[in-house]
């Protein structure tokens, strides 16, 4: 397992959210991705513009081998999507915590995203759930 | 009734040690992958990739009318093959539904090894075990018996690199077998297999599995081998549109509308399901299985709705994933016949989302001879 970085929360369905300069940044985190395998194709069902429930899906991912849902980790309005991942899927492979970011929400409450766990947590949840 | 617990091959702990993620299968405990499927994939493709398929059942008929009892199950003509030579076939039921698809070894006229999915190993064993009974021995060998795919264009380079009895092996013609002694093993050799390569599926006493496997990993290795676990088999054999049992074929299917017509052989006698499969062939057929590739952006899964270009569903996705040597997003599925002309546009209902498809030539793969 590579390391989680510090800057940003975690949820149980394996995405990370980093807030900064008002937007939450999502994505999906190496575990994640070691579960699906080889990425094929990144899915958003939602433009910039378009508002995002917590815990709604706002796009799918597929690999080789099976389809999941992307979960929004706050709720808010869409700021922009990341445009390159329609192109090129297999950076979520190669950089799922930086190139492969999902989606940047405005969230519409700043404070939702501390709700969820932080690096140290997740970690810890990884534990529990590898041995389920 | 609670399920049994899950199974495990005598290879596992050879695939635990070399990283492969464990899943449950047909009752058993397999590894769906190693390194990955796309990479596994592409190693069955351009060098070699070695599979425990163990968890395959293999039943064994012995004794002077076997060989009626094996060719009144099957659809296939039994009575064709001579000694070392195997056939695929399928054994359905007297409606001419497919029961399993199975491939048939002759080891002499009195003697035969059967090899079913092991999903339907109980069914099947108790399929042939009704059959033999008061005609001729039967046994369910497949505890005993360990299986193991070796697949690729270096199959055979890494079966002489094991050793001296192993280098003949390419002499072997397809769908011929021969006992061998392959590091150090005694084994029955068969150029079989499932993945659209050439290669063999490699027979042994179920302990002697991992003696075997660790001889075909070290000796490949060098060549660019690699074990390869469930997904890429599927990936592999889907591209080479070799049918699933389970997805593509099962009890609600018939082998004419699945494009197995050619293991049907009618006019070799009487076997079970015969009748009905002339009466099929002697009218249009409703429906057939064809390949179809997805052109929009989507992926087609087993279970997924097909639809005409008017929104109307009019058949099922089989199966489907992204094909890595094809580059494509591909599938299998049932369709109306007047679908099912290559060049039809159809739609893959994934989720909800109607996304394009186009029915194309199959096999998706087929490697240069």
């Amino acid at each position: 397992m590579s390391e989680l970085p510090a800057d940003r929360r975690y949820t149980k369905d394996h995405e990370w959210a980093r807030l900064a300069a008002g937007e939450v940044t999502v994505g999906i985190t190496s575990f994640a991705v070691e579960q699906l395998g080889d990425i094929t194709l990144v899915n958003f069902d939602v433009k910039a513009g378009d508002a995002v429930t917590t815990g709604k899906s706002f796009g799918t991912i597929e690999s080789v081998k099976t389809l999941s849902d992307l979960f929004a980790p706050v709720s808010g309005k869409v700021v922009r999507v990341n445009a390159d991942l329609a192109t090129k899927p297999e950076l979520v492979n190669e950089d799922c915590f930086g190139k492969a970011w999902m989606i940047a929400i405005a969230p519409s409450d700043p404070a939702s995203a501390d709700a969820l766990m932080d690096a140290k947590a997740y970690g810890e949840f990884l534990k529990t759930a590898a041995h389920e | 009734m609670p399920d049994p617990p899950p199974r495990r091959t005598s290879l596992y702990d050879q695939h635990v040690a070399l990283g492969g993620r464990i899943v449950p299968f047909a009752g058993w405990e397999m590894p769906v992958q190693y390194t990955g499927i796309v990479d596994e994939h592409q190693a069955v493709r351009k060098a070699a990739g070695l599979f425990d398929v163990s968890h395959m059942g293999e039943l064994r008929l012995r004794g002077e009318y076997s060989s009626h009892v094996v060719d009144y199950l099957v659809t296939n003509d039994a009575r064709r093959l001579a000694d070392g030579q195997a056939m695929y076939t399928c054994a359905c039921n007297e409606k001419a539904l497919i029961l399993d698809d199975l491939i048939v070894y002759r080891h002499s006229q009195d003697d035969w090894r059967i090899v079913c999915n092991a999903s339907n190993r109980d069914k099947m064993a108790r399929h042939f075990a009704r059959a033999a009974k008061d005609h001729c021995e039967y046994d369910d060998e497949s505890d005993e018996t360990a299986l193991v795919a070796l697949q690729g264009p270096r199959a055979f380079e890494v079966l002489a690199a094991t050793g001296d009895d192993a280098r003949r092996l390419g002499e072997l013609k397809s769908f011929h077998f021969r006992e061998a002694t392959v590091g150090g093993v005694r084994c029955t050799v068969a150029r079989t297999g499932y993945t659209g390569e050439d290669g063999v599926e490699i027979f042994c006493a179920w302990d002697d599995a991992p003696a075997l496997w660790r001889a075909l990993i070290d000796a490949g290795r060098p060549l660019g081998l690699k074990p390869a676990g469930l997904g890429a088999r599927d990936t592999l054999r889907l591209e080479a549109r070799l049918s699933l049992y389970g997805n593509d074929i099962d009890e609600t299917t018939n082998p004419i509308e699945a494009g197995l017509g050619w293991v049907v052989k009618v006019e070799k006698g009487d076997f079970i399901g015969r009748a009905a499969l002339m009466e099929i062939k002697a009218r249009p057929l409703p429906r057939k299985l064809v390949g179809f590739e997805v052109t929009g952006r989507g992926v087609a899964r087993h279970g997924y709705p097909l639809r005409d270009l008017e929104g109307r569903e009019v058949g099922l996705c089989t199966s489907g994933s992204p094909g890595p040597t094809v580059g494509k997003n591909i599938g299998l599925g049932y369709v109306p016949s007047a679908m099912a002309e290559v060049g039809t546009r159809l739609l893959v209902d994934c989720r909800g989302k109607n996304v394009d498809a186009v029915v194309v030539q199959t096999p998706f793969y087929k490697r240069a001879k």
